[in-house]
C-alpha cells in the first residue's frame, strides 16, 4: 500500500480515452498553454451529473494528466462545467459565479437537464435549461453522461475554442 | 409490549384506502396526542406533509415496528403545529407553508424555507397566488456575544457539490452556531408529479437525489405496488436488492475516500475511488448504466441478470472483499487522520434518537433503526446481515458503521448471487381497483426514505411525497458543529453527506 496502484482500465474505453488524452493533451496546450482550470457549479442537479463529474478525477480517467483540472474559485477557472436544470432559486447565483470568472471562459453544460431542463423542465421552480441564462459554448448530453463522455466533451471544446 | 400507536389509532377515522400502514383522520386533540408522543420520545417522526386541505404525519413506534399515518383537516388551512413542541417536524412546516400555505399553528418559526421568493407564483400546490415583487431579505438566527463574527459559505462551494448556504458564527477559531439555508435546488418534484403517468412518475422519483436512484425507485415501486395490492415475482426482488446493496457499496467507498480525502489523506481517496468504479462498471455492462437509473419499474425490473453477468458481480465482489482489509488497516494505523477523525463533531445519541436520525448518521450515534431490518421488506426477509451500531457518534464512528455496512453488503451480495431465484422480472400493473393509496420505506445508503402516493378512481396519480433521510440528518449537522473549529466543517459535513437535491425536492 505503499503508493496507489492504478490499475489498467479493464473497459472497451480504454482505448477511446488514451486517444483522447493525446488529442486533449495537444489543443489545451495550443490553446491555453499548459493548463485548462474549471469550476463547477450546480445549478440544481439532482447530483448525478455530480457523481459522474467527480469520476473524471479517479484513477480511470485521472483528468488532471492532461492539464485539466477542477479548481475552487470561479476567479481560477476558464470553463464553467454547470449541470442540472436551472432552478429559479439557482438563477442569481449562477450568474454571479459566470461574473466572477475573467474572460477568456467557456460555459459546457452538462446533462440532459443542463440542455433543456430535463424531465424537471415545466416546473414551476425551473428555468430550464443553462442556456436559458448563461452563452452556452458545448452541451455534453446524457443522464448522467459517463465520465468519458464528459470528457470527449471537454475535448471537443478545446477544437472548437 | 403493545404499540403506543394503538391508541392514537383508536381515536381515527380509519382510510381504507392505504395499504400497507394504517392511516386515520383524527381530530386536533390527538394530533397533539401524537406531538406529545414525539416529545416523550415513545415514538419517532417519519414524516410530515400536506395535501389539498390536509396535513397528514408518519410515525414510528420502534419496538415492535408499527408504522401509521395521522391526517389532519385544515380549517381555514391550519393546523396545530408539531414543531412547536418537536424541532425536528419545523423545516417540514415551513416547507408545507411554502408549498401549501398551510399554517402551522403556534410554530415558532414563521420563515420561508424553500421559497426563496423566484417562483413569481406562492403556495404553488395549494391555493396559487401570482407574486411580483421581489421577497423580502431573508432573517438569520442571531448570535450575540464578544469577538464573535460571521463566515457565509455558499450557495456555490468550493467542491464539486450541491448548492447550500452555511451561516457560520465564529469566536476565532470556534464555531458558536452555524445556521444552513436550503431550497436552492427546489425542482417542484411534487408538483410534476401530480398527474403524472407510472413511468414518468417513476423517472422523477429516481431522480429525486441522484446518487440513491436505485433506493428511491425501489421506495416509489413499493409504494405503487402496494396502492395497486399487486405482487412483484421474486427474482425482481432479489435483482431489486443486489442493485441496492451495489448502491451502499459504490456510495459507502466513495464517502470513505472522500471524508479521509478531507482531511487532506488523499491516498485513501484514490483507492476508494477506484473501487467505487469498478462497481459502476460493473453495474453499467449489466444493467445497462452506472447509476442503475431507471431499472427498477413499478412491478418489477426492468432489466434481467444474465449468468454472465452473475459471474462478474462475483469477480467484483472477490476484488472488493479482498482490498477492503488493507484500506480499513491503513485508515486505523494513520495517526493523522485519526487525529482529525476521532472526537470530532460529535452527534450525541439522545438527539440521534429524537430526530429519527437514519443511516449511518443514526447507526453511529446509537441509534439502530435500519428499514430493511425494521420491515423486512423482501428479500431481507430471507438474507442474514447484521446491523453495524456505535455510540462514540463521531466522524471515526460515521466512518466506520460505512465501513461495516460495505462488509455487511459484500455478504449480502454474496447471498443474492447464490440464492438468486429464477422466473419473470417484472409483472404488468394494470390498472388500479378504485382509489387507492401506498406507503413504503426502504433502507438507502443514507438512510430511510419514505414515500406516498394516493392514486384517484380513475387511477391518476393525484398526490405523491418523497422524503428524504436528509430532512432529519441536516439539522443535527447544525448541532454537531457547534463548539468545532471551522477547519472541521468539511470533516463534519461530509460524514453526514446529506443530499441537497432529496431534501429540497
Ligand atoms: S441529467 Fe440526469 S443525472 Fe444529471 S441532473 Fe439531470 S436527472 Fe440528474
Amino acid at each position: 500500500m505503499r503508493a496507489p496502484v492504478t490499475e489498467p482500465a479493464p473497459s472497451p474505453d480504454q482505448a477511446a480515452s488514451m486517444e483522447l488524452a493525446r488529442a486533449v493533451g495537444r489543443s489545451a496546450r495550443r490553446r491555453l498553454g499548459r493548463s485548462l482550470s474549471i469550476r463547477e457549479v450546480d445549478a440544481g442537479s439532482c447530483n448525478g451529473c455530480e457523481l459522474e463529474i467527480h469520476g473524471l478525477n479517479n484513477a480511470y480517467y485521472d483528468i488532471e494528466r492532461f492539464g485539466l483540472r477542477f479548481v475552487a474559485s470561479p476567479r481560477h477557472a476558464d470553463v464553467l462545467l454547470v449541470t442540472g436544470p436551472v432552478t429559479k432559486n439557482m438563477r442569481q447565483a449562477l450568474e454571479r459565479t459566470y461574473s466572477a470568472t475573467p474572460s477568456p471562459k467557456w460555459v459546457v453544460a452538462v446533462g440532459d437537464c443542463a440542455l433543456n431542463g430535463g424531465c424537471f423542465a415545466t416546473s414551476y421552480a425551473v428555468i430550464g435549461g443553462v442556456g436559458e441564462v448563461l452563452p452556452v459554448d458545448l452541451y455534453v448530453p446524457g443522464c448522467p453522461p459517463e465520465p468519458s463522455v464528459i470528457l470527449r466533451g471537454l475535448l471537443a471544446l478545446l477544437e472548437k475554442s | 409490549m403493545s404499540s403506543s400507536l394503538t391508541g392514537i389509532l383508536r381515536e381515527g377515522n380509519r382510510i381504507d384506502a392505504q395499504r400497507p400502514w394504517q392511516r386515520v383522520i383524527v381530530k386536533p386533540k390527538t394530533w397533539n396526542q401524537a406531538a406529545a408522543q414525539l416529545v416523550e420520545g415513545t415514538t419517532i417522526l417519519l414524516g410530515l406533509w400536506a395535501d389539498t386541505d390536509a396535513v397528514h404525519m408518519a410515525l414510528l413506534n420502534e419496538e415492535p415496528v408499527d408504522i401509521a399515518v395521522i391526517t389532519i383537516e385544515c380549517v381555514d388551512g391550519r393546523f396545530p403545529s408539531v414543531g412547536r413542541h418537536h424541532p425536528a417536524a419545523i423545516r417540514f412546516e415551513r416547507a408545507i407553508r411554502d408549498i401549501y400555505g398551510l399554517e402551522a399553528e403556534g410554530s415558532l418559526d414563521q420563515r420561508p424555507w424553500l421559497d426563496h421568493g423566484h417562483w413569481r407564483v406562492k403556495q404553488p400546490l395549494g391555493k396559487r397566488v401570482e407574486v411580483l415583487s421581489p421577497a423580502p431579505p431573508y432573517h438569520f438566527l442571531q448570535a450575540e456575544g464578544e469577538s464573535l463574527h460571521q463566515i457565509p459559505v455558499g450557495p456555490v462551494h468550493a467542491g464539486i457539490i450541491e448548492p447550500g448556504h452555511f451561516r457560520f458564527t465564529a469566536n476565532g477559531e470556534t464555531v458558536v452556531r452555524l445556521e444552513q439555508r436550503l431550497g436552492f435546488v427546489h425542482k417542484g418534484i411534487e408538483s410534476l408529479m401530480v398527474g403524472a403517468d407510472l413511468a414518468r412518475a417513476a423517472q422523477l422519483a429516481s431522480r429525486t437525489s441522484g446518487d440513491s436512484t436505485v433506493a428511491y425507485a425501489i421506495a416509489f415501486a413499493h409504494a405503487v405496488e402496494a396502492a395497486f395490492d399487486l405482487k412483484v415475482p421474486a427474482r425482481a426482488t432479489w435483482l431489486r436488492a443486489l442493485m441496492a446493496e451495489l448502491e451502499r457499496l459504490a456510495n459507502h467507498f466513495g464517502d470513505f475516500g472522500a471524508i479521509c480525502n478531507d482531511a487532506s489523506f488523499s491516498l485513501l481517496h484514490v483507492q476508494c475511488g477506484m473501487l467505487r468504479e469498478r462497481i459502476l462498471r460493473v453495474a453499467s455492462s449489466n444493467f445497462g448504466h452506472r447509476l442503475m437509473m431507471d431499472r427498477i419499474i413499478p412491478g418489477g425490473v426492468s432489466t434481467d441478470l444474465s449468468r454472465d453477468g452473475l459471474m462478474q458481480v462475483k469477480s467484483l465482489l472477490a476484488e472488493l472483499t479482498s482490498r477492503l482489509p488493507r484500506l480499513v488497516e491503513l485508515y486505523d494505523n494513520t495517526a493523522s487522520l485519526q487525529d482529525r477523525m476521532v472526537t470530532t463533531g460529535i452527534l450525541q445519541p439522545e438527539l440521534a434518537r429524537k430526530f429519527g436520525a437514519g443511516g449511518y448518521i443514526g447507526r453511529a450515534s446509537g441509534r439502530s433503526f435500519d428499514a430493511r431490518r425494521a420491515i423486512r421488506y423482501a428479500p431481507y426477509d430471507e438474507l442474514r446481515f447484521d446491523i453495524p451500531v456505535l455510540n462514540e457518534g463521531d466522524v471515526n464512528a460515521r466512518v466506520w458503521i460505512r465501513i461495516r455496512e460495505i462488509e455487511q453488503s459484500l455478504a449480502i451480495i454474496d447471498q443474492i448471487i447464490t440464492m438468486l431465484p429464477h422466473g419473470p422480472i417484472a409483472v404488468s400493473v394494470g390498472a388500479p381497483k378504485g382509489a387507492s393509496e401506498g406507503i413504503a420505506m426502504v433502507e438507502g445508503f443514507r438512510g430511510d426514505i419514505l414515500v406516498w402516493v394516493r392514486f384517484d378512481n380513475s387511477g391518476r396519480l393525484t398526490r405523491c411525497h418523497l422524503r428524504d433521510p436528509s430532512w432529519f440528518q441536516w439539522p443535527l449537522l447544525e448541532a454537531v458543529v457547534e463548539g468545532n473549529i471551522v477547519a472541521d466543517f468539511p470533516l463534519c459535513n461530509k460524514s453526514f453527506n446529506c443530499s441537497y437535491s432529496g431534501h429540497d425536492l
